[in-house]
């Protein structure tokens, strides 16, 4: 049954590839999840009037974020080929794509950061501060706790648009179902396998989304 | 001890610069109860920040016990902001944390070892009345018991003294006396200094000693909370009794009553301290041939003693009338003939 409606599909490779767009996903969330916080974290504290109330590092992390989110990506990653190719040694494959997703998604993940930290009651963070709190437990037992449900909704978001750009990264060789429906897909003319590529994606994604909500709901006691 | 010299704190905006706190000396005493009274924009809020080192005085020093707050900055202002503890209007609790971890939560600045962390929540959660409750989350507790949450927070390191920001604004008048009830009985049984700000003179009747009257940033008034209310000032002050006293006095309740009680004398006492408590009007109509009528009173008791005041309509001769007053006059009461018009 299966077999008929996607006679051109090899299983095998279809397999393979979807592990690549989850190792890419994964990993460029990872990181993601990392790099956007610390920034976000940066521009939280540096803005006026905050603890760590700095013009300078607020508006250089401030560009940063601004003009690397606003690049549309396919451009990004062929901006980023020289810095890429220093970097993993390639240009292709999974790990060559990381550099160009992580960029690309950190600066997005930061605002959303920035705007979870922004919601957070200021009464909390003066009452911690009238208790002797110093700014790294504020960080770690105020901002980010107070912020989770937010934190994790917000990486949820940026994950499934991470999958969308492992896609299109497929497209100039980054591997996984993006690179498989394009090269097997498309220029064989075969549309079951871009079908196919099309369904797994799908799936990826509503299992993230799925997971996403429901530990966004776990984390929320207000 | 707390002591506040010269202070004065002025918010540069820029082009307009604010003055919110301007030139204030007050010494507080230890475990004293000291209120600061004033309407919104009157620099209390600010006053109240200076206290723990949460804002930075433009002039001026802080001591509390020997230590001056406004001197000093990073690690040891945080040491001692263990020791000069908050409570808050909107509570300021983590919703994230439980009732338990809410409280342990200055235990875990100070570095205080999980153990004894657990021990001394129980303690605290005993004294504020919420055993039991040791797993809620703040989203499901009432404004009352987030309150006493709050308080056994700030209770949490043993400070010497604990400031109140409005902390009974956001209540019903029940929880706000349940509450006050609270920071008394705390300040009598742990002799804390308690330094509260309100813009409510009920707060200030109810539970404290002193009150500080603030108009402008600058304090206009001062004095023991009864004598205060005995002999109110400033206009600003006359205002905040009259929150509590009611409109008793004014020349249209007078009329009203006069036309009630159109016949003999309406006379007003005023109570204050010791009086209040001594059966003076059993004296009188024992003593007098004067008719009594009790047409409206008011008895209210301050951490201090009780203060009052009674309106009586007086029938009889004259002289009887003349008598009766006479008499009052050698108890010691305050009493006035209302005016006929």
């Amino acid at each position: 049954m299966i077999e008929s409606l996607f006679p051109n599909v090899e299983w095998d490779k279809m397999w393979e590839a979807t592990l690549e767009t989850l190792y890419m996903t994964a990993m460029s969330t990872l990181f993601t999840f990392v790099i956007g916080l610390v920034l976000g974290i940066i521009l939280f504290l540096t803005a006026p009037k905050q603890l760590w109330a700095n013009k300078i590092v607020n508006w250089l992390t401030g560009v940063f974020v601004n003009v690397f989110r606003s690049i549309p990506f396919i451009i990004l990653i062929i901006l980023l080929i020289p810095f890429t190719s220093f970097l993993i040694g390639t240009i292709r494959g999974p790990n060559a794509a990381l550099p160009a997703l992580i960029i690309g998604a950190a600066p997005f993940y930061a605002r959303l950061v920035l705007i979870a930290f922004q919601e957070i009651d200021k009464g909390v963070v003066e009452a911690a501060r009238s208790m002797g709190a110093t700014t790294w437990t504020i960080i770690r037992k105020v901002l980010l706790p107070e912020s989770k449900p937010a934190l994790i909704s917000g990486i949820t978001v940026t994950s499934i648009a991470l999958v969308g750009y492992t896609a299109m990264a497929g497209v100039i060789g980054a591997g996984g179902l993006g690179t498989l429906a394009f090269l097997d897909g498309f220029q064989r003319s075969r549309p079951d396998v871009v079908l196919m590529a099309t369904i797994l994606i799908l799936i990826i994604v509503f299992i993230i989304q799925f997971i996403g909500d429901a530990w966004t709901r776990r984390a929320d006691k207000r | 001890m707390i002591e506040l010299k010269q202070l004065t704190k002025i918010f540069d905006g820029g082009k307009t610069a604010l003055t919110a706190v301007d030139d204030v000396n007050l010494s507080i005493a230890d475990g004293e109860i000291f209120g600061i009274i004033g309407y919104s924009g009157a620099g209390k809020s600010t006053l109240i920040r200076i206290l723990n080192g949460l804002e930075k005085p433009t002039s001026g020093t802080v001591d509390i016990n020997g230590q001056k707050i406004t001197d000093i900055k990073g690690a040891k202002l945080r040491k001692a902001r263990q020791k000069v503890s908050m409570i808050f209007q909107h509570f300021n609790l983590l919703w994230s944390r439980t009732v338990q971890e809410n409280i342990e939560f200055p235990l875990e600045i100070a570095g205080v070892p999980k153990a004894r962390r657990e021990a001394k929540v129980k303690e605290l959660v005993e004294l504020v009345g919420l055993a039991g409750r040791e797993q809620a989350y703040p989203s499901q507790l009432s404004g009352g018991q987030k309150q006493r949450v709050g308080i056994a927070r700030a209770l949490a390191n043993d400070p010497e003294v604990l400031l109140c920001d409005e902390a009974t604004s956001a209540l019903d008048p029940e929880t706000t006396d349940a509450i006050l009830d609270l920071l008394v009985d705390i300040n009598k049984r742990l002799g804390l200094t308690i330094v509260l700000i309100t813009h409510e003179m009920h707060v200030i009747r109810k539970i404290c000693h002193r009150v500080a009257v603030m108009q402008g940033g600058k304090v206009v008034e001062l004095g023991d909370v009864l004598e205060i209310f005995q002999t109110p000032k400033q206009e600003i002050t006359k205002r905040f009794v009259a929150q509590v006293t009611e409109s008793e006095d004014s020349s249209e309740t007078i009329k009203h009553l006069r036309e009630l009680y159109p016949s003999g004398e309406l006379v007003k006492l005023i109570f204050v301290g010791e009086q209040a408590e001594q059966p003076i009007l059993t004296a009188l109509i024992r003593q007098h041939p004067v008719e009594v009528n009790i047409v409206q009173g008011k008895i209210s008791h301050t951490q201090r003693g009780a203060y009052g005041t009674l309106i009586l309509q007086l029938k009889g001769t004259d002289a009887e009338i003349r008598q009766a007053l006479q008499f009052l006059d050698q108890e010691n009461v305050q009493a006035e003939v209302m005016a006929n018009d």
